[in-house]
């Protein structure tokens, strides 16, 4: 018990101030950082662009010549955003979830909800739907998407028979995961080479299905669910108080824990089903947003998202410089820097927030 | 609504098949009195505060006043009555302020800035706990998060508080300020303190009323001096002990020798 003098009312309001400024600040140079790699995005690839060329073709796109302008609107505009958007959308999705589940572990990707969409992808290549009605990209993504949302709606069935305690449903979420890589690999064993080939490509993640619309679409989705979440943040934010605490406050944390996974679901169904596997977002995002804002939900949720659409927007202009001429597939580049930054994270444990 | 007597009568609560609470009736409990609830492990004192304060469900008569506090609104409920889950405040990152703004948040969402503000400046200079304001729940120790829990509570200003186990991970000195806050709130409000403890000592000297609870329900209840008697505790606890007086009249309660395990029934 340190036994400091006792500061006044004033002194105590300047401090809470001060600390919702530094916020505040940190909020705002987050979205700055992800402005700026969504920018360099636009102008590394096969051929560079130089970053000038790029900001008078976005404002000006009769700027540049017609080729060059079919490649920065049609090809690097919906991917960069694609990136940052699939990032946040994953990196809100796993900070909800880790409240409402009480557990640093969860996310989309280890409570199974990548692997189901995998699984439902996969499902879509081997039955041979991609070639009648549909047009290939549809079909996957209509595929991936079932499969997410399945999984979550039975991790949601499981949270609301079992009164919604959050071991079981993590526990339910592990077993989720494995059994749908078993499936995947059952699936992968009696496909033919072709079939094969694209379910490798799925799982490895890709930015390569980007179009404006799906840029759209997973937009007014993570619009939506901002809106929604951002109505729920205090309530969340007294969660991280107790679960006793917060049920003690009269909050009903069995509905809110349903809620909010039905919300997760479809943002990370939705952001899933365009890009393919991308791990770790959603278990790192949420760490580097608490680490830097801390836990009041009104900065950690918009902190986890800048920080999850930091990470793929990154992971996005390393997959195509890492190897000269080549573009790597999006999920092996986030996992490969997104481990060492969380072991690095996890080591020096120091906080600012 | 600060000058409501608390009335139990005939309470049930059971856990599946496992009755723990079977037709419970205490004598009325006039406001401003602080009640101190002993009893065994399992005897039912966590029970009976989480019926009160509906984070159970238990069927019966309770009544605050003229609030039914097992089917009357829980916004009413909230209003008057605080419960402290024998829990700690989980050691997040959120800070010592921001939980208890959150507090006055969810429960008294008409406050205006100002009120608030004064509220939790007032609890954290009486708990002597401004020092830790802005704090992070993750650096304090077991015993500064129980007296958060305990600010959380004193907070609200409730007519009707529920704290289980609120000194179980304090040191002597911070037992004293507890049960001198919740007294002050007794005396000054006329709030209605209901305590959950292990103490017996600290428990005769603060408490006006004691509710001694047994396997078989109500062991004994009254004042603490007619209370604590050998045969009480020999019931409740299966323990000898010994009663004598204090200096200032209050009993003191030596406990000599346990009963072995093997007879004991839980």
């Amino acid at each position: 018990m340190t036994t400091t003098s006792i500061s006044p009312t004033a002194d105590l309001q300047t401090q809470y101030r001060q600390l919702q400024r530094r916020r505040v600040l940190v909020l705002a140079l987050l979205g700055l950082a992800l402005g700026g790699i969504v920018l360099i995005d636009l102008c590394t690839g096969p051929s560079p662009f130089p970053l000038s060329q790029v900001w008078a073709g976005l404002w000006q796109p009769d700027s540049l010549p017609t080729e060059q302008q079919i490649i920065l609107w049609e090809v690097r505009l919906p991917r960069a955003l694609l990136a940052a958007l699939v990032g946040a959308a994953l990196g809100l999705a796993g900070a909800e979830m880790q409240t409402v589940l009480n557990n640093p572990l969860a996310s989309p990707f280890t409570l199974g909800v990548s692997a189901g969409a995998s699984v439902g992808a996969s499902l879509v290549v081997i039955s041979g739907w991609t070639w009648s009605l549909w047009n290939e990209n549809l079909a996957l993504t209509g595929g991936a998407f079932a499969g997410a949302a399945v999984t979550t709606l039975l991790i949601v069935w499981l949270a609301w028979r079992q009164g919604a305690t959050s071991e079981t449903v993590v526990l339910f979420g592990i077993a989720l995961l494995f059994s749908f890589e078993a499936a995947l690999w059952m699936i992968q064993y009696i496909a033919d080479s072709n079939a094969l080939q694209q379910i490798v490509f799925w799982t490895m993640g890709s930015l390569g299905r980007a179009t404006v619309t799906k840029v759209g679409m997973l937009a007014l989705v993570l619009l939506g669910c901002g809106l929604w979440a951002a109505r729920d943040a205090w309530t969340l934010t007294a969660l991280r108080g107790g679960e006793e605490q917060a049920r003690s406050l009269g909050l009903a944390v069995g509905r809110l824990r349903l809620v909010v996974l039905l919300r997760i679901s479809l943002l990370a169904a939705t952001a899933l089903s365009f890009v393919g596997t991308i791990g770790f977002v959603g278990l790192v995002g949420p760490h580097v947003g608490r680490l830097l804002v801390g836990e009041d939900h009104r900065y950690y949720l918009p902190a986890s998202a800048l920080a999850g659409g930091l990470m793929v927007s990154g992971a996005a202009v390393l997959s195509k410089s890492l190897v000269p001429g080549v573009v790597l597939p999006i999920g092996i580049v986030t996992a490969l820097i997104g481990v060492p930054m969380f072991m690095a994270l996890l080591l020096r444990r120091k906080s600012i927030a | 609504m600060n000058s409501a007597a608390l009335h139990i009568e005939a309470l049930d609560l059971a856990y599946g098949p496992h009755q723990v609470l079977s037709k419970l009736t205490l004598a009325e409990v006039p406001p401003g009195s602080v009640v101190g609830v002993l009893g065994a492990n399992g005897a039912g004192k966590s029970s009976l505060l989480r019926a009160v304060a509906r984070m159970e469900r238990a069927q019966g008569e309770l009544r605050l006043g003229s609030l039914d506090l097992l089917r009357g609104r829980r916004e009413d409920l909230l209003q008057h009555v605080a419960y402290l889950p024998q829990a700690l405040p989980q050691a997040s990152s959120l800070r010592v302020l921001e939980v208890i703004v959150g507090v006055l948040r969810a429960t008294c969402p008409g406050l205006s800035a100002a009120a608030r503000e004064e509220r939790f400046h007032s609890v954290l200079a009486e708990l002597q706990l401004l020092p830790l304001a802005m704090r992070r729940l993750d650096q304090l120790s077991g015993g500064q998060r129980q007296m958060v829990g305990l600010a959380q509570v004193l907070v609200r200003r409730a007519s009707l508080m529920l704290l289980d186990e609120p000194t179980s991970a304090l040191d002597l000195r911070w037992q004293m300020q507890t049960l001198h806050a919740l007294r002050a709130a007794a005396r000054d409000r006329g709030a209605i303190v209901c305590l959950a403890m292990h103490d017996l000592n600290l428990a005769a000297r603060h408490c006006d009323r004691l509710v001694v609870l047994g396997p078989r329900g109500l062991l004994a209840e009254g004042p603490p001096a007619a209370v604590l008697r050998a045969e009480v505790l020999r019931e409740a606890f299966k323990v000898d002990a010994r009663i004598v007086q204090g200096a200032d009249q209050l009993p003191v309660v030596l406990v000599e020798r346990a009963e072995p395990f093997l007879a004991d029934s839980g």
